[in-house]
């Protein structure tokens, strides 16, 4: 008698669309918040190396002097953990995933010249203001002695 | 008495594509002894436990298992609360046992359907599995992953379910429901699915006590044991009574998973009912764990453990993980005994073997 239950079903099955996509030839919808990959918006990065070490699965490096940062996609679990723990909130996790490859590479995300020349220009500001404060510490001792 | 031979089953099999051996010895069609051999998927997650810091433990512990991956991480996270001794917001504790009831349902359903195909019924193997897509859908909706959520950490969950969302929910729910009562009356009632299921690999209430068997596999028969009971999470405020039968073959299994789904569809209803309004999904945690705790949780399979021993820094002692399939592994054995050999891959099939997990 079940089968008789089940037939409506069975003939339902004949007329439906499938079930499935054509994937890839059909592009997949995916919700808002799906954790595909990993983006960052590079500029706004200030090479703190907080997602380096957040990461469990040591797929991120990061370089202050160049002003890069590297992700190796297939090291990468997208588990959302940097992006949880970048302060200055540059990371996302975007949707869609990734395409598999036959081979591991990494993808580098380098800063503009601007902001690197930016930063540059920051870092010697600040190299400049130490010294003025060391060279006034150093005379205000010597005044002191005397 | 016939002469007696040695037939390997697995690693490799048609019905289940993980690894566990089973050396089979046979009487003629008969099985007199079955002696089972894991290790071919080791991956040495508790000793990696070693090396990564607690925080981080959490996204370990999820990829334990790609089935119940939720459950492993809500697992870890609330042995760890407990050592600190914080009470996760309420709001929280519903979320988890909203997306631990959602996995329930999709693991009870990609079973339901490897069931169906391990005794030949393709069509409603595909059935099954078309309405667990639904399900993965909505896994994907709220917490941004189809099997592996990352959503919990220590000290609350990482993201909300927003009232559409919920709304969402509820209404794939009710098209599920639908869709499972059609299915339902084929497990239940259909003559070739008894005809396979009914009386096979009988084991009594007194066997399962001895043996340990957790899970599904021990309320088929007879045994009253879920950790649901114990209340954690939100379990503690709804109304929950686990669902047992006395039969202890094929069939009382198949249909303590399939009445779970509609119990796992009433909770979650009862759930998103009961959820209160709060806008704290996490308390803050401060400093390194110190101490020991062990926490039981139910998982679809049964009942995991998780041992964890942290002595104030920020790298745990010890992370040990049970999973129910380990814990079903003797039972099983024994229920091998005295069945034919074409039944073989039936049975080993409904202790919901997930022997990836088991050697973690």
């Amino acid at each position: 008698m079940a089968l008789m239950k089940y037939a409506p079903q069975a003939l339902k099955n004949l007329f439906m669309k499938p079930a499935t996509k054509m994937y890839p030839a059909e592009e997949p919808v995916y919700p808002e918040g799906s954790r595909g990959h990993i983006k960052i918006s590079i500029d706004d990065c200030i090479s703190c190396g907080m997602c380096v070490r957040a990461c469990p699965n040591g797929a991120l490096s990061v370089d202050r002097n160049a002003g890069t940062w590297t992700i190796d996609r297939f090291d990468c679990i997208a588990c959302g953990y940097c992006v949880l723990k970048c302060p200055k909130k540059c990371l996302f996790m975007e949707k869609g995933y990734q395409t598999p490859g036959p081979e591991k590479k990494e993808d580098t995300y380098t800063k503009s010249p601007e902001v690197l020349a930016a930063e540059e220009e920051k870092r010697k500001e600040a190299a400049r203001k130490a010294a003025e404060a060391k060279a006034a510490l150093a005379k205000a001792a010597e005044e002191k002695k005397e | 008495m016939g002469k007696r031979s040695v037939i390997p089953f697995g690693p490799q099999h048609p019905v289940l594509p993980e690894p566990v051996h089973i050396d089979l010895v046979v009487e003629d069609e008969k099985v007199v002894e079955a002696i089972p051999s894991i290790g071919f998927v080791h991956r040495g997650l508790e000793s990696l436990a070693a090396k990564k810091d607690f925080n981080q433990l959490v996204y370990v512990a999820e990829r334990t298992c790609g089935i119940c991956s939720f459950q492993h991480g809500m697992g870890y996270c609330e042995a760890v609360e407990h050592i600190f001794g914080i009470e996760v917001p309420r709001r929280a504790r519903f979320l988890r046992t909203i997306w631990a009831e959602l996995s329930r349902i999709h693991s009870h359903l990609l079973w339901l359907g490897l069931l169906a195909d391990g005794f030949g019924f393709e069509n409603l193997f595909y059935q099954c599995w078309r309405i667990r897509e639904k399900i993965l859908d909505l896994h994907e909706l709220t917490a941004g992953g189809r099997l592996i959520f990352s959503v919990n950490k220590v000290g609350g969950v990482i993201k909300d379910i927003e009232k559409e969302k919920l709304d969402a929910i509820l209404s794939t729910l009710d098209e599920v429901d639908d869709e499972l009562r059609v299915i339902r009356s084929v497990f239940f009632e259909d003559r070739t699915v008894l005809s396979r299921l009914k009386g096979v690999g009988i084991l009594t209430r007194e066997q399962i006590n001895d043996l340990g068997a957790v899970g599904p596999f021990a309320r088929a028969s007879g045994v009253r044991v879920d950790m649901r009971m114990l209340g954690y999470a939100a379990y503690d405020e709804l109304s929950f009574i686990p669902i047992v039968s006395n039969d202890g073959d094929c069939y009382a299994r198949c249909f303590i998973r399939m009445m779970e789904l509609f119990q796992s569809i009433k909770l979650i209803r009862e759930a998103i009912g009961k959820i209160p309004e709060e806008k704290e999904l996490e308390v803050p945690v401060k400093g390194n764990p110190d101490g020991e705790y062990f926490m039981r949780v139910e998982q679809p399979r049964g009942e995991a453990f998780y041992y964890v021993k942290a002595s104030g820094k920020p790298i745990l002692d010890r992370m040990r993980i049970r999973t129910p399939t380990f814990a079903n592994i003797p039972a099983l054995c024994e229920m091998l005994k005295d069945t034919e050999i074409a039944d073989v891959g039936l049975l080993v099939l409904t202790i919901d073997p997930c022997i990836s997990c088991t050697e973690r």
